[in-house]
């Protein structure tokens, strides 16, 4: 179980959360939405230890982990996907597979990981992650390296954004097959209703505080409810 | 050889290779082994120190290995090594200057090697230098590329030279390439020099030039590129740089184009190591120096 207890950020003295209090219960797909600017980034990089709150706690299974670094996090079962993806030079993506594989695997074992999320092994294990290879492509990598982790909370900041050639169908099928396998909690930024479709529970975020949680057809009410607030489709 | 000996050979190798056809190990000045063919000659020059390797025509995927160790302190060793490949030869050189030197004065290896390569000939040639102790390099490598030819070449020099004046020069035939990948890596006051001087000057010939570098602690290198197109023909400069703590690099790009057809690029960056990719490393369960190193790494790679 984690908790976010009184989660504030405060930058540049403008407010980006409020006084934030959720439980993620085990087992759960939990979806985070909310207009641009909303916090919902900067919620998930709290959880991650990439952003520091202003104050606050974050707690993982009873234990305060709020001043834990982001490597620490990484060792006891968080990990994040990047809305933009990381370039490297050198580096493969055979490198990045065994690195969060955290193992010495041959190119043949990362098969399974990257015919997960629809890429051949043989057309990528050698190529570096470096800006020859589509956003597209990149983003897949990039969620395959959380899902070889086989972490106890995975978090996908926008997986949806930047996808290109591949079709969203086959991104909420990764998602659907991670919904029914994992047996940890699994929090996904995203605007988009197939994936919110699959959700336990949404979570609406609007100007740095929890509006809403609830089901989709209750988050999607009250957003056209309330005109005040709607969905955006980029990252804050 | 000794322990010692065979340590700098391997070094200065590079295991993914077969054993080498043709053999010339020079130490401290003197031949220590030589090992030929009939498709392959090496004679000593008369009037310097240094060896003329001779590749006859249409020799079929042979390696070479041309290495130079140093054990002795205080010496300096000049050689002048000429490579004259037949046409239509494909070939694999490795050379290479290992120094171990416990002593307190310094160790200088200059390693002047000339390509005389035929028409038609596919030659890859890898360099790589290592250095215990007080040591010195100035490697100056020039190649000549007659018509149809591709040559690649590799150069490797991480850590422990501390200073190091390397000099590439080439003048390229029609429809001829040449790739070149240069990898530098230098800590504490190390100073590397990287210096290239190309000139297209065959129709459709092309080079690339990739240098990626490293400089930590408090040392520095400079990279100067002068490419020039005389014809029809391509050119790219890559130069990468990683600097840490007080390391410094400086780049110097030239691109010449004398010629209407002539496309040349040029593309420098020097900076430190980007947050994010620190970043995404740690999010994998990587501490910041194991992140950094694995970044260096890579880069290297």
């Amino acid at each position: 179980m984690l908790e976010l207890r009184n989660i504030s950020l405060i930058k540049d003295n403008k407010v980006i959360l409020n006084d934030i209090n959720i439980i993620f219960s085990n087992d759960k797909f939990v979806v985070i939405t909310g207009p641009n600017g909303s916090g919902k980034s900067s919620l998930v990089k709290i959880i991650m230890g990439i952003e520091k709150p202003s104050s606050g706690k974050v707690i993982l299974d009873g234990k305060d982990i709020t001043n834990m670094s982001i490597d620490e996090r990484a060792n006891i079962g968080i990990s994040f996907a990047f809305q933009n993806p990381v370039k490297f030079k050198g580096i493969t993506v055979y490198d990045l597979l065994k690195l969060s594989l955290n193992k010495d695997v041959c190119k043949r074992e990362c098969c399974d990981t990257l015919s997960e999320v629809g890429l051949c092994i043989k057309d990528y294990v050698d190529r570096e992650v470096n800006g020859t290879l589509s956003g597209g492509e990149l983003k897949r990598i990039e969620i395959a390296t959380v899902m070889a982790r086989n972490p106890k909370i995975a978090i996908f900041d926008e997986p949806e954004a930047g996808i290109d050639l591949w079709s969203f169908q086959r991104l909420t099928s990764v998602f659907n097959a991670l919904r029914k396998q994992s047996k940890g909690i699994t929090i996904v930024i995203s605007h988009q209703e197939k994936i919110l479709d699959i959700a336990d529970e949404v979570v609406l975020l609007q100007n740095g505080i929890i509006e809403k949680i609830g089901n989709k057809e209750e988050i999607i009410n009250s957003i056209f409810v309330d005109k005040t607030c709607c969905l955006g489709d980029n990252n804050e | 050889m000794n322990n010692i000996d065979n340590e700098l050979l391997k070094n200065i190798s590079d295991d993914n290779y077969v054993k080498p056809d043709v053999l010339n190990i020079r130490k401290n000045g003197e031949v220590l082994e030589r090992k030929i063919n009939e498709d392959i000659n090496i004679i000593n020059k008369k009037d310097l120190s240094g060896i003329d390797v001779f590749v006859k025509e249409r020799t079929s995927l042979a390696v070479l290995q041309i290495p130079v160790i140093i054990t002795m302190g205080g010496l300096k060793d000049t050689v002048y090594n000429d490579f004259n490949i037949g046409d239509n030869s494909n070939v694999i050189i490795f050379a290479g200057c290992g120094i171990h030197n416990k002593d307190s004065h310094k160790s200088v290896h200059n390693g002047i090697h000339r390509f005389n390569i035929g028409k038609g000939c596919k030659v890859k040639y890898i360099e790589k230098h290592y250095c215990e102790g007080i040591g010195d390099i100035n490697p100056t490598t020039e190649i000549y590329l007659d018509d149809n030819c591709k040559m690649e070449m590799e150069t490797v020099q991480i850590k422990g030279i501390n200073y190091a004046n390397r000099k590439t020069k080439a003048v390229i035939g029609n429809n001829s390439s040449l790739i070149i990948n240069e990898k530098i890596m230098t800590e504490k006051e190390e100073y590397a020099k990287t210096d290239f001087l190309v000139n297209l000057k065959g129709e459709n010939s092309s080079v690339h030039v990739v240098s990626r570098s490293v400089a930590i602690d408090n040392s520095n290198q400079e990279f100067i590129s002068n490419v020039e197109g005389n014809n029809k023909c391509y050119g790219h400069v890559e130069c990468d740089s990683i600097i840490k703590d007080k390391g410094n690099v400086k780049a110097i790009p030239m691109i010449n184009a004398k010629h209407v057809e002539a496309n040349l690029i040029h593309e420098a960056s020097i900076g430190k190591i980007a947050g994010e990719q620190l970043i995404k490393l740690m999010t994998l369960g990587l501490n910041e120096k194991e992140a950094e190193t694995e970044i260096i790494n890579g880069f290297l790679k």
